[in-house]
């Protein structure tokens, strides 16, 4: 009696309690998981000036110019010029290395893109976001220090803006209107400071001619957010400026934009504060060698306003009945059509798409010719196989715009001019006359014959990133229709399988059954015959 | 007949735990082919590493004690009485004929069975703890040696999944093949069998 007790007891626990204390250790392993770092960096708002500006006696004078509120700021800030004329802020263009093409001057002066296709030419609108004074055409001279602007950037007052249509220049006395009046140079002078995020935001905000046009994760929603929206930069809570991540050592800006340059240099990391292995979590860490921490991290960008996704120039130039152009708006009040720039597709809270991105670009050059439809006016390098690349969330600009069919190539165009009959498109709606103008002022070939063709740009992002509470889910990319479903030259778990293992196996699993259900039929059978 | 000791403690405790983990790893492994939901793809992968490293250990200890105990022997396919065996599974077992090979505590396993379980200690489970190691350890294609990518192992691993899949329906299914519905079930949880004592000695 006592033997068969033991053997009970001994039984419960060999074939349920050890096992079931296995499994608990088990599930208790499985349940761990890292608590995340927390970054503790000093920001730049907490920096404190160690002059006050307005002490000085140079900047107490009565400036005629903003000429002369540079001379004033550089007859101090010795050799911050040298610094300023040697970045693509000033050039608008950079050496750099496209991988299988060599060294090439890329940048905004001599790049096309599928927004408003180029700004050489149509200085008077697009160089106002040039960090000089005045560079309306081909005189302005690139070497006087005196043309640095150094007030758009370091104002502090919000009171210095740069005049609509004068290349760069803030109203004076001659061009002051209503909305642009005179700057008061003094009070601008003495209350400069470290750069806030409207200084530039006013320039990156409202790139391709309004708010959020081309990277829809950087607008002016940002100067006053919620985490939901970014949690850098949300007033709820680091309300980080630029400059804490764009690190600024003598004027030269970490980061930069792939639309206009190309090699993997002087770049930003997440990890620069956040470390390579910020989740303490084995699983999520081990995404870090080939998701970029942005995929997870920014789930959609435009969060708050609207950007474009679709400019279709084909349509443009379309007038009234008093040759007027016109414009109508869809149903969120983003134009989707003008006579001056064509059709265009917005949107908001908008998914990116998925690349392989290793940190270098390809751009089309403006001495290329078109070899592919659409056209890529930039495109990512990368690949599963490349140990250096990740998969980054980029922001695919697409669109129709005009191009030379006899010389195929991309039209630069004449778009802005000040008044009508200079045969600029926006005032006097003629193709011919702007695509003419435009090709020459940046002496390249004109066949005389155009037509509208495909075009891409890809923006990765960086910005807008999500409350951790929003990041994406792991089914978002391991499942059968995820957001990876486009990218696949690797197998990805949850969402790849090979066709016919799954056929086979599912197979024999049926066949198992229908063999046991048939066996056990003619047991059954047999057991009732044998009664 | 005479109740006899077959199953010794650790022979028990080693069949139930590798039946919970295999079952976590069935369930979980499938959640993660995308065959259907579960516990949640995150923590199915959570559940599927630790339960991987747990079947790890037990292997290990199963392995040193068949090697200690020479039990491993058990497990050895044999020639003789395959075909009566089989005939037995189509057509005596309807005519409530007696089993063709008499089992014993030295032979525990028929000669279909020892094909069987021979097959999946050689083939599946070193399948499964490689290629699932491997999928552990070397997501990436140049870490630190190259795989030609993730595909060929994960392929193979679901392969052996499906077949342990298959092992297990049939598996369930002969346990009701014994000496009595329950017989072989009983014998896992308490470790003795009623078996014919006569033949018994005589296979001796
Ligand atoms: C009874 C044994 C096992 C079964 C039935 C099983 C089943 C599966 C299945 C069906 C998958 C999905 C495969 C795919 O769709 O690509 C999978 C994935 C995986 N298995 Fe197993 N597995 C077993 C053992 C193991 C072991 C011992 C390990 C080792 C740790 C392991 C590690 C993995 C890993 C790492 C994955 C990829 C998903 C992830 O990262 O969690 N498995 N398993």
């Amino acid at each position: 009696m006592k033997n068969q007790f033991s053997k009970s007891v001994m039984a419960l626990l060999v074939s349920l309690l050890l096992p079931l204390a296995v499994l608990l250790l088990t599930l208790k392993v499985a349940a761990h998981k890292g608590t995340p770092d927390v970054v503790d960096v000093k920001l730049k708002a907490e920096h404190i000036s160690s002059v006050d500006h307005s002490q000085f006696e140079i900047l107490q004078q009565d400036f005629e110019t903003p000429h002369d509120v540079t001379a004033a700021c550089l007859s101090c800030h010795t050799g911050r010029d040298e610094e300023i004329m040697a970045t693509a802020h000033w050039k608008w263009e950079r050496e750099e290395e496209i991988p299988g093409r060599g060294v090439v001057s890329v940048g905004k002066k001599n790049l096309l893109n599928n927004f408003c296709t180029g700004a050489n030419g149509n200085n008077g609108s697009c160089m106002r976001c040039h960090i000089g004074l005045g560079w309306k055409d081909k005189s302005f001279d690139f070497a006087d220090n005196r043309n640095i602007d150094c007030l758009v950037c370091h104002d502090q007052t919000d009171t210095y803006f740069k005049q609509k249509g004068q290349g760069g220049m803030p109203a004076t006395a001659e061009t002051a209107n209503s909305a642009y009046q005179v700057p008061d140079y003094p009070y601008v002078a003495q209350n400069v400071g470290l750069p806030k995020k409207n200084n530039c935001g006013i320039c990156h905000f409202y790139g391709g001619g309004g708010n959020n046009v081309k990277h829809g994760d950087l607008e002016e929603a940002l100067l006053s957010c919620t985490k939901e929206v970014d949690v850098h930069m949300a007033m709820d809570g680091p309300d980080m400026a630029c400059i804490d991540c764009h690190t600024t050592e003598r004027h030269n800006i970490m980061g930069k934009l792939y639309s206009v340059s190309s090699a993997n240099t002087n770049r930003i990391h997440c990890d620069q504060c956040h470390t390579t292995t910020p989740h303490n979590d084995k699983v999520l860490d081990n995404h870090f060698e080939k998701v970029a921490c942005q995929t997870c991290h920014i789930p959609i960008y435009a969060k708050a306003n609207a950007t474009k996704l679709y400019w279709d120039w084909s349509s443009a130039g379309l007038t009234d009945d008093h040759g007027n152009g016109y414009s109508e708006d869809d149903a969120d009040g983003n134009h989707n059509y003008l006579s001056i720039k064509g059709n265009f597709v917005w949107d908001d809270h908008v998914k990116p798409e998925y690349y392989w991105f290793n940190g270098t670009v390809d751009h089309y050059l403006s001495s290329d010719t078109i070899t592919e439809v659409p056209v890529k006016i930039n495109s990512l390098f990368g690949a599963y196989r490349d140990s250096t690349a990740k998969i980054w969330p980029v922001k695919v600009h697409r669109g129709k715009q005009i191009y030379d069919t006899g010389n195929n190539t991309l039209i630069s165009l004449k778009l802005w001019a000040a008044e009508k009959g200079e045969g600029a498109f926006w005032k006097d709606f003629d193709w011919d006359t702007a695509a003419r103008l435009g090709m020459e002022y940046n002496n390249r070939p004109y066949s005389g014959n155009y037509d509208f063709i495909a075009s891409e740009v890809y923006w990765p992002i960086n910005h807008m990133v999500s409350p951790k509470e929003e990041t994406l889910s792991c089914t978002e990319c391991h499942s059968r229709d995820g957001r990876l479903a486009q990218l696949n030259d690797f197998y990805l778990p949850g969402r790849d399988y090979n066709k016919s293992v799954d056929y086979a196996g599912f197979g024999l699993i049926f066949m198992t059954l229908i063999g046991i259900v048939a066996h056990f039929f003619g047991r059954l059978v047999a057991y009732f015959k044998n009664r | 007949m005479e109740k006899v000791k077959i199953y010794s403690r650790f022979e028990r405790f080693w069949h139930w735990t590798q039946m919970m983990l295999i079952l976590l790893l069935i369930i979980t492994g499938f959640e993660i082919h995308g065959t259907f939901e579960a516990f949640g793809f995150e923590t199915s992968v959570r559940l599927h590493s630790a339960a991987g490293w747990a079947f790890l250990i037990l292997t290990i200890f199963a392995i040193f004690w068949m090697l200690v105990t020479g039990q491993s022997r058990q497990f050895v396919p044999v020639r003789n009485n395959i075909k009566s065996q089989i005939m037995y599974y189509i057509s005596g077992i309807f005519k409530k004929e007696p089993h063709p090979v008499k089992k014993t505590a030295d032979s525990k396993l028929n000669p279909l069975q020892r094909i069987i379980y021979f097959g999946l200690i050689i083939l599946v489970f070193p399948v499964q703890l490689i290629t699932g190691f491997s999928y552990l350890f070397f997501h990436y294609p140049d870490k630190p040696f190259a795989f030609e990518g993730l595909e060929a192992i994960a392929v193979l691993h679901t392969l052996g999944a499906f077949l342990l899949v298959a092992f297990v329906l049939a598996h369930l299914y002969l346990i009701t093949t014994g000496h009595t519905i329950t017989s072989n079930l009983q014998a896992m949880i308490t470790g003795y069998e009623e078996l014919d004592e006569e033949t018994e000695t005589a296979t001796n």
